[in-house]
């Protein structure tokens, strides 16, 4: 289910911990098998728990207490705008609804041609960059004016 | 974003280089000269942990514990696998700091860290980082890879017979893994569910091994203490508050940023360094330690200097020195009402009290922000809030439960007034 180049990557993680705590490689794993497939069904949870040798549970349990893991389909984009309070003083609640407006969506749901899906985000410890997004979980988008969203969506197929 | 003002993790680090981060860049400012130090000059774990309580450093991730004290109480002895963890699992509202260590200056994290190694005998070491600021767990990586190459980091460093082995290790979304328990059950590959204490992590830590936890900025501290001596350190600030502490502003000021200054400095300074008050606008209210902290009024916050003791006497804590900085047109039913919504969020739901109390507390604001408000409800949020704090495992209920009690305190006339007419005092945000 997973490419040898992203197996290689879990290789990766795994010998970061002692050989009997594979267990400790579940959240990256899970990370890299999210990158592949943009999100997680039961299947390759399973197939992740297989790989690193624990029960699907123990897989399960990780995929669904941590938000960054998604467990239904999204769109080719993830946008998580972050409202808590430090960032919504600097205009983090207005980026969240210009992105409602400009996209047509509301938090949780995605476009109808399956670009774009919007979240809405806790805080990502980059309040000084406010307002910020998070692109796809890993690229922080900082000082997301209505401006700054146009140009960084416009650059997104 | 970033203005480094005077303080010792950002010594000599230049933000417009985008190659500072660099193992070269580092070593030319002094960098590593402390391992070198220790490692050249035979001095011992004794030696190192006096330096460190001398420094009067105190952990800069919330609690400011002091630092050598708690690596003193590592059995160095231990016959068997111990571990150093760094928290730099940064969520807590306000707080940014530690991401900018590590993507302008990481080695000196991972000098602190190899020294902490060192003075408790560890030789294996972990980095639990935040998974939103995915990109500063990569700069990790890539530091850590220059430190491995250059002999810094790994078997037989600099030619001796001390090992000590480094990884990064990311989360993916949970504020609770801030807490140390639930930072180790997460880095175990478990959900980030904090534990009971006792026994605490000094003797059964990461996979029940001794474990000493210290945060990014404590650590990347380090160096410095060593190579200039602690109470050099602890000149830089004041008594029983050793030290400059990285604040980091948000809110409504000009120049939101952190700003590495002396622990000791009047906050009407650092405000005037933030650039004063956005739009020129007046003060009303600032947390002073991240969004756990109470909240305080303009009129007590500027009499404050911004250290451990003076905050706590004014009634709110350092915490991790996040300055979160309110104007004249907030309103501080509907900051407490995104305050609230995020503690309910991120309860882990382990304890009966926090993961339904959270959501009590929210709730009842909520009413009271949209205009549903009823006269008992001030009373009903502090009656749930004595009944969360203290009672949970971990110090996620207390700190759904200080906000509140901040807010209260010194705005109960803002709430009443929402409560009475439905609406706010001042237009909003």
């Amino acid at each position: 289910m997973l490419t040898p180049e992203s197996l290689a990557q879990i290789d990766r993680e795994l010998a970061k911990y002692p050989a009997d705590q594979r267990r400790s490689a579940t959240m990256s794993a899970l990370r890299i098998a999210q990158v592949e497939h943009r999100w997680l069904t039961n299947e390759l949870i399973e197939f992740v728990a297989g790989y690193i040798g624990i029960a699907p549970v123990a897989a399960y349990e990780v995929a669904t207490f941590y938000n960054m893991f998604d467990r239904k389909p999204v769109g080719r984009h993830k946008l998580t705008v972050c409202t808590n309070l430090p960032c919504a003083l600097s205009g983090g609640a207005d980026a969240g609804k210009y992105l409602q407006q400009k996209l047509g969506i509301g938090y949780g749901e995605t476009t109808a041609d399956g670009r774009f899906t919007l979240m809405e985000g806790e805080c990502m410890g980059a309040c000084g960059y406010a307002p910020v997004m998070l692109l796809n979980n890993h690229s922080m988008c900082s000082h997301m004016t209505p401006d700054a969203i146009d140009k960084k969506l416009a650059e997104l197929e | 974003m970033t203005v480094y003002v005077k303080g010792v993790v950002f010594e000599g680090v230049d933000f417009d280089d985008p190659n500072s981060w660099k193992l070269d860049a580092y070593v030319a400012r002094g960098g590593y000269a402390a391992l070198k130090k220790i490692l050249q000059t035979g001095m011992t774990q004794d030696e190192i942990i006096a330096e460190m309580k001398a420094s009067s450093l105190r952990g800069r991730g919330g609690a400011g514990f002091p630092t050598g004290l708690k690596w003193s109480f590592m059995p160095r002895n231990f016959p068997g696998q111990k571990y150093l963890v760094c928290n730099t699992d940064e969520g807590e509202p306000g707080t940014f700091k530690d991401l900018d260590i590590i993507v302008n200056n990481p080695h000196a994290l991972i000098e602190g860290m190899i020294i902490g190694g060192f003075a408790m005998g560890i030789t294996v070491g972990y980095n639990y980082i935040h998974g939103e600021v995915f990109e500063a767990y990569e700069r990790f990586e890539a530091a850590l890879e220059e430190a491995r190459a250059a002999g810094f980091l790994g078997d037989n460093i600099l030619g001796t017979d001390f090992c000590f082995q480094l990884h990064g290790h990311h989360g993916y979304g949970a504020y609770i893994c801030g807490e140390e328990t639930a930072l180790l059950e997460s880095l175990e590959g478990k959900k980030g569910q904090p534990r009971f204490k006792p026994p605490f992590p000094a003797s059964f830590g990461l996979y029940g091994k001794p474990t000493t936890i210290n945060n990014t900025e404590t650590f990347a501290s380090v160096p410095y203490i060593i190579r200039e001596g602690g109470q050099k350190f602890l000149e830089l600030g004041k008594p029983n508050n050793g030290g400059t502490k990285l604040f980091s502003i948000s809110g409504h000021v000009n120049r939101p940023g952190n700003y590495e200054i002396p622990l000791g400095t009047p906050f009407s300074e650092l405000l005037e360094m933030a650039g004063g008050m956005r739009g020129g606008k007046k003060l009303k209210a600032v947390i002073p330690g991240g969004s756990s902290a109470p909240v305080l009024p303009a009129d007590i916050m500027m009499d404050c200097t911004m250290d451990y003791d003076s905050i706590a006497k004014a009634g709110s804590m350092l915490g991790s020195g996040a300055v979160i900085v309110m104007d004249e047109t907030v309103c501080m039913v509907k900051a407490l009402e995104r305050l609230s919504y995020f503690y309910f969020e991120e309860s882990c739901g382990q304890c009966t009290p926090c993961r339904e109390g959270t959501g009590w507390l929210y709730r009842v604001v909520h009413r009271i922000e949209h205009g549903q408000g009823r006269p008992e409800d001030l009373d009903l949020l502090l009656s749930v809030g004595a009944n969360i704090a203290g009672r949970t495992i971990c110090a996620l209920g207390d700190a759904a439960v200080m906000p509140v009690q901040g807010m209260l305190k010194h705005f109960r006339a803002e709430f009443e007034h929402h409560i009475e007419h439905k609406h706010c005092i001042v237009p909003g945000y």
